[in-house]
């Protein structure tokens, strides 16, 4: 089959990119430069190239890049940078969780859908979240961590936001 | 409470204000927003994409070789073969390191000429176009192989008339221990315990597979972009490609885990060797089934344990046999092997001691460094000989162990004295405590609890003359900036130093800049290897920040009219200290009266052309090789000591082993980054508890069976519990501030107290790793048999 045009939303720009069928996700999106992406064995076995499509988890590299057409793709440097980072990527770097760093962006895609409908998860929910995604340095344990550091942060900013959204109200009105 | 942790002896450490801290690793948010850029991810205008070919037989001669039809191939700009490479060679001991006396001998060809050695061995390479092209042209390179009788178990290539797999024998390497009388010593013996332990190859599994990316510049230089523990390596490829020393420049990346698999050359070659012939950039990236090929594997080990002991478990002699399987070509075995050697009795008084070890050569993977390098192999052998010695006494395996240690002071098993401290009951009692009660039984449910202890080197082989270089220097405006060609594997290498760096020169962690693992433009610094980083480069940037403080604070005496040594600097200021008896800790409430900018004292410096840098060089202490024949002198810089304990529930009708609790308590010295340390502790401890349990790369007439991580599995999250880290600071280590080294110790003692633990479960020993269901349910079935019988 011949290579086609296909639009790849990710991390909110549009990239129109002609590809050939085979073509996986994940080589798709590191062609386009987003090499945070990472290529850990291309069979679904380590969870390094994780992204989220359309509030998902996914390998990418189980993924054809025609499938992902048009859904909305988002990577870990698509969740906030090194000025503005994520409350789980700042949690990752304060509680030690990053070693040799390979597996980083695959693990904080994990913890984001976790945390995204769960932001109270017990430890056995954690290990299951990241079970897909291999670490090889740090055995876990200060991922684990972050994660509750990030979710407690998160619970956080939750409330603060909603007591300043009703503080707000109340001034108001 | 069944144990009580051992009070520790006085320490005095003095109060530092960066050193100490569980800071923020400066290399961490780069991390964890996707900003690092790995080996893998460059990419170049004009690049081409490289593959390998490679062996699919394990011993075999070359009838026939032809690339034509794959030179041919549109897209293909090279395919190259050993006839192109007239005697490239591949060096595999460690270059580079001056002074170095003895080689380890055969190298292996970078690509196999008339014979292949090993399934994967290297035949050709190929650049073209597009990675899919490349691909192509692999499948067009036509081979014919001759089979040649191949050998695949070690004990079978020593006996005679065994297929030599190189000449002129399959002795790789070979060294001794013969210390005291150990006839003597069996005949005043109460028992003798004797068992032969095994354990399997084991792949490294660092997550990112080797990668790099190759170009010849305008002056001629070759430059490889590549994940490597060994920016040195720029000399042992430059030999084998054929160029000057100083037109290779390795500009090394953040690793994404090394663990001693990257300590080889891996891709530097194949790539200079195609740039250079091709004049275009080059890209060459395993998959992870090619990784998995193509690098070197832990030693599998064949050690042979004959105790003698008296009732209270007191060890009158030992004799001690280790075989390891080198596979296809030396590489670091004979180092490994000396490392095995040297740790055969374990952190025990053995005064009567005959070791006899042997690697050998076989026609499988090639085997090299892994996290551990031998110690670890050791570990499992003798310290489940313990237990087992234990068990033969019918005494607690933590009194027997009591009645041996070594204590601070003591001499090893090849006769050094270590001079820092050794905590070796404090360690073990404080695992053994915090595991606490040993949770029931539940019907088919076996619970078992076990420790190990363990002694391991940091820092190379003193006889290999190890040097480190860093360069330290305080810009105009007060901020730092490090030289140092450490490369980072991702322990916290980088940071290390900058703490240290910070500490020394009174500035913050955010206030530092590192440039590393570059071969050309930062000093070097050596490999990050042998948990020699923290001692070796620490101590060269703490010495070359020393010697810039020193400027600064001269100058500052100056200025101030005190004496330098009432002077301190934190902060990113100089200030006049306090005097007595204000204490120190008053700092911070008030400004002190008489201060200056780090950024002013600079300026001032400059301005009167004084050094604000510094180059300095760390040497190792160098002594002499020994006598391979009888091992007795120093070998290694300096030991860390520690212990491990693990509780676990055997299900005696599946066979399965679940973790239940896993603790860990390691003599550090001085914990520069406590969290690191902890980091370190933790994931160390995960790989041991792997080894123990799940991991082994299965070889079958020198063909890997676990070719990807389907097959071949290490531990998720599901598999193992967070290890509870004890740190402790005897500051009496030999890297900075009294720091010992930590990286391949935090392994070692995971896997025998896993060993130990099952053993005690279960009520017998299985002899072999991993511990896997099958074995598990076959030795319960013994142990069944056994008291049916009884």
């Amino acid at each position: 089959m011949q290579p086609r045009v296909v639009t790849l939303n990710v991390n909110g720009r549009q990239h129109r990119v002609a590809l050939a069928p085979n073509v996986t996700l994940l080589q798709a999106l590191r062609d386009l430069g987003y090499t945070d992406v990472k290529s850990g064995c291309e069979k679904g076995d380590c969870g390094a190239c994780a992204v989220l499509l359309d509030g998902k988890a996914i390998n990418s590299c189980l993924v054809l890049a025609w499938q992902a057409e048009g859904a909305e793709i988002v990577t870990d440097a698509g969740l906030g940078t090194m000025d503005n980072p994520h409350p789980i990527q700042e949690a990752f770097a304060d509680a030690g969780a990053a070693q040799c760093g390979y597996c980083t962006p695959g693990m904080i895609i994990s913890a984001k859908v976790l945390l995204d409908r769960n932001l109270h998860p017990t430890e056995d929910e954690i290990r299951e979240a990241i079970s897909g995604n291999l670490c090889r340095c740090t055995g876990y344990g200060q991922i684990i961590k972050a994660i509750q550091m990030a979710a407690e942060r998160m619970q956080d900013a939750g409330s603060r936001m909603q007591e300043a959204g009703s503080k707000e109200t109340g001034g108001e009105r | 409470m069944k144990y009580k942790a051992k009070p520790l002896p006085p320490v005095e450490l003095p109060e530092l204000r960066i050193v100490g801290k569980p800071l923020r690793r400066v290399d961490a948010l780069g991390k964890t927003v996707g900003a690092t850029v790995y080996a893998g991810d460059f990419s170049m205008p004009n690049m081409l994409y490289a593959k390998v070919f490679r062996s699919s037989e394990p011993s075999a001669r070359i009838k026939w070789l032809d690339v034509s039809r794959a030179r041919e191939l549109p897209g293909v700009a090279c395919v190259l073969t050993a006839e192109d490479l007239p005697d490239a060679r591949l060096v595999t001991d460690m270059p580079g390191q001056t002074g170095q006396k003895r080689r380890a001998g055969s190298d292996a060809p970078v690509l196999a000429a008339d014979r292949v050695r090993f399934a994967g061995e290297p035949i050709a390479l190929v650049a073209a176009e597009r990675l899919d092209i490349a691909e192509r042209a692999l499948e067009l390179i036509e081979i014919e192989y001759e089979p040649l009788p191949g050998v695949f178990d070690p004990l079978e290539a020593l006996k005679p008339g065994a297929p030599v797999v190189y000449e002129p024998d399959n002795i790789v390497a070979r060294w001794k221990i013969r210390k005291g009388d150990v006839e003597a010593g069996f005949a005043v013996a109460d028992t003798i315990v004797e068992n032969t332990f095994r354990v399997p190859f084991v792949d490294h599994v660092y997550l990112e597979p080797e990668a790099g990316v190759a170009w010849v510049d305008e002056r001629n230089v070759i430059n490889i972009r590549v994940c490597t523990q060994v920016v040195e390596h720029f000399r042992s490829i430059a030999r084998a490609v054929g160029v000057p020393h100083n037109k290779i420049h390795i500009q090394g990346t953040m690793l994404g885990g090394g663990f001693g698999g990257k300590e080889d050359i891996t891709v530097e070659i194949f790539l200079a060797l195609l740039t250079k012939h091709t004049r275009r950039p080059v890209r060459l990236a395993y998959t992870r089934e090619e990784s998995i090929q193509a690098h070197s594997k832990r030693h599998p080990f064949i050690i042979t344990h004959r105790t003698g002991v008296k009732k209270n478990g007191r060890i009158t002699a030992a004799e001690i046999r280790m075989v390891s399987n080198s596979g296809a070509y030396p590489y670091l075995s004979p180092y490994v092997l000396l490392y095995a050697t040297g740790a055969s009795c374990g952190p025990y008084r053995v005064d009567n001691l005959h070791v006899d070890s042997v690697s050998v050569a076989t026609n499988n993977p090639f085997t090299s460094a892994f996290r551990g390098f031998g110690a670890a192999q050791a570990a499992v052998a003798y310290e489940q000989q313990m237990d087992e010695i234990a068990k033969a006494l019918n005494l607690d395996p933590l009194e027997v162990r009591r009645v041996n240690y070594m204590k601070t002071g003591s001499r090893n098993a090849t006769g050094q004295e270590i001079k820092s401290a050794i905590w070796l009951e404090e360690t073990a009692t404080r695992v053994l405590e915090a595991l606490g009660e040993k949770t029931p039984d539940h019907g088919a449910i076996k619970v078992g609890q076990g420790f190990a202890s363990y002694m391991q080197s940091y820092g190379r082989i003193t006889w290999f003359h190890d040097t480190s270089r860093a360069w330290v220097g305080v810009e105009l405006d007060g901020s730092v900036v490090i030289r140092c060609g450490v490369p980072d594997l991702g322990a916290g290498q980088v940071n290390s130093l900058c703490q240290i760096g910070a500490e020394v020169l009174g500035v913050g962690l955010e206030d530092m800049t590192i440039y590393s693992t570059d071969s050309a433009l930062t000093p070097l610094a050596g490999t990050t290897t042998a948990t020699r980083q923290l001692y070796m480069s620490g101590n060269a940037v703490f010495q070359a920040a020393s010697r810039v403080r020193e400027v600064l604070l001269d100058r500052a005496s100056k200025y101030f009219e005190e004496a330098p040594e009432d002077l301190d600097m934190a902060d990113g200021k100089v200030f006049v200290k306090l005097p007595p008896p204000a204490p120190p800790t008053r700092r911070g409430e008030g400004e002190p009266e008489k201060s200056l900018p780090l950024s002013e004292l600079a300026a001032m410096c400059a301005a009167e052309g004084l050094p604000l840098s510094n180059l300095y060089l760390f040497r190792a202490p160098f002594t002499a090789a020994l006598d391979p024949e009888n091992l007795q002198g120093d070998v290694f810089p300096d030991f860390t000591f520690g212990a491990h304990a693990v509780e676990v529930a055997v299900d005696t009708e599946t066979g399965e082993i679940t973790l239940l609790k896993s603790v860990a308590c390691h003599d550090v010295g001085r914990a520069i980054n406590p969290a690191a340390v902890e980091g370190q502790i933790q994931g160390g401890s995960a790989q041991g508890l792997g080894y123990a349990l799940m991991e082994e790369v299965q070889v079958k007439d020198g063909v890997i069976q676990t070719p990807s991580l389907s097959e071949y599995l290490i531990p998720t999250s599901r598999d193992v519990p967070i290890t509870k880290a004890i740190i402790l600071e005897s500051g009496t280590g030999v890297g900075p501030f009294g720091a010992k080294g930590i990286g391949e110790p935090a392994l070692t003692p995971a896997a025998p107290a896993v060993a130990n633990a099952v053993a005690n479960a279960i009520g017998v020993r299985i002899h072999d790793l991993p511990l896997t269901p099958e074995r598990v349910l076959a030795a319960v079935d013994r142990a069944g048999g056994d008291k049916e019988t009884g």
